[in-house]
């Protein structure tokens, strides 16, 4: 019921915000929409803690912040890679260990991953995840788990 | 202020445009599928990030500002998501990667499939 509440109040934002236009009829038309939306979920019942993630919603912007500067990081070395040529690339494809304690955290580690330039994840399994990367070196710096850490600290608060 | 603004606007316009422009190359000088998918992350974070950054400091009024946020939200949510979809599909389909040092003395050793 949270859950729904929640992403009801979300999809509401949502309308007022992207149309501007605040007549009976656009109004009554955006409330028709998310009453449909809200009915289908719940009959579905898809709205759950992976749909509308409360849980981890307020330690977020943290991880995003964090995210980014390891996003502009890797940009800078793909980068250089692609101006010095093929020759100065050495690509890898192995299991990194994730050490994600929910799917959550295994979803969330493996797009911040294919996120981050020059590592690609490419399956993901119980306890490992492949990751294809440009170079060696971005997988052994996946290995020392400084970033599977980060996920485990966003998914869980510990 | 203003001053300001347009010239922090301008910096990440230009720096996302060159962010685009190396990940263009990229995609042209890398030898696989994977390795050029990457080439293709930059645009894809990075570059686009950027430009839309830079056009969030000339949005002229909330809604337009509104809607560039959540393009930069929505292209954060689904590239790694295609990017994924992708490589995890060329790997089923059997395409093996280029792997191990490009360097022309190890050339011997490079596998192409």
């Amino acid at each position: 019921m949270r859950y729904l509440v929640s992403l009801g109040l979300l999809l509401i934002t949502f309308w007022l915000v992207l149309s501007g236009h605040y007549t009976v009829l656009l109004t009554s038309l955006g409330a028709a929409s998310v009453a449909l939306v809200l009915w289908i979920a719940s009959r579905m019942s898809v709205a759950d803690h992976e749909m509308v993630p409360l849980r981890i919603t307020h330690r977020m912007p943290l991880y995003a912040l964090w995210l980014t500067k390891e996003v502009f990081r890797s940009a800078a070395q793909v980068s250089i890679r692609v101006l010095r040529g093929p020759q100065s690339l050495n690509p890898g494809l192995r299991p990194v260990r994730h050490g994600q304690t929910s799917s959550m955290g295994e979803t969330i580690l493996a797009n911040s991953i294919t996120l981050t330039p020059g590592t690609l994840s490419v399956r993901v399994d119980a306890e490992h995840i492949d990751v294809h990367s440009v170079d060696e070196a971005f997988i052994d710096e996946l290995e020392t788990g400084r970033f599977a850490a980060r996920v485990r600290q966003l998914d869980t608060g510990a | 202020m203003t001053l300001f603004a347009d010239a922090l606007s301008w910096m990440l316009l230009l720096g996302g445009g060159m962010f685009c422009v190396i990940s263009g190359i990229g995609l042209l000088r890398m030898p696989d599928l994977f390795t050029r998918s990457h080439a293709a992350g930059v645009t894809d974070t990075v570059g686009a990030s950027m430009i839309l950054f830079g056009l969030l400091l000339q949005a002229p009024d909330w809604t337009v500002a509104v809607r560039l946020v959540l393009i930069i939200g929505f292209l954060i949510l689904t590239s790694p998501t295609a990017s994924h979809a992708l490589a995890q599909a060329a790997l089923g389909d059997g395409y093996k990667p280029l792997l191990g040092s490009m360097k022309p003395t190890a050339g011997a050793t490079k596998a192409r499939s």
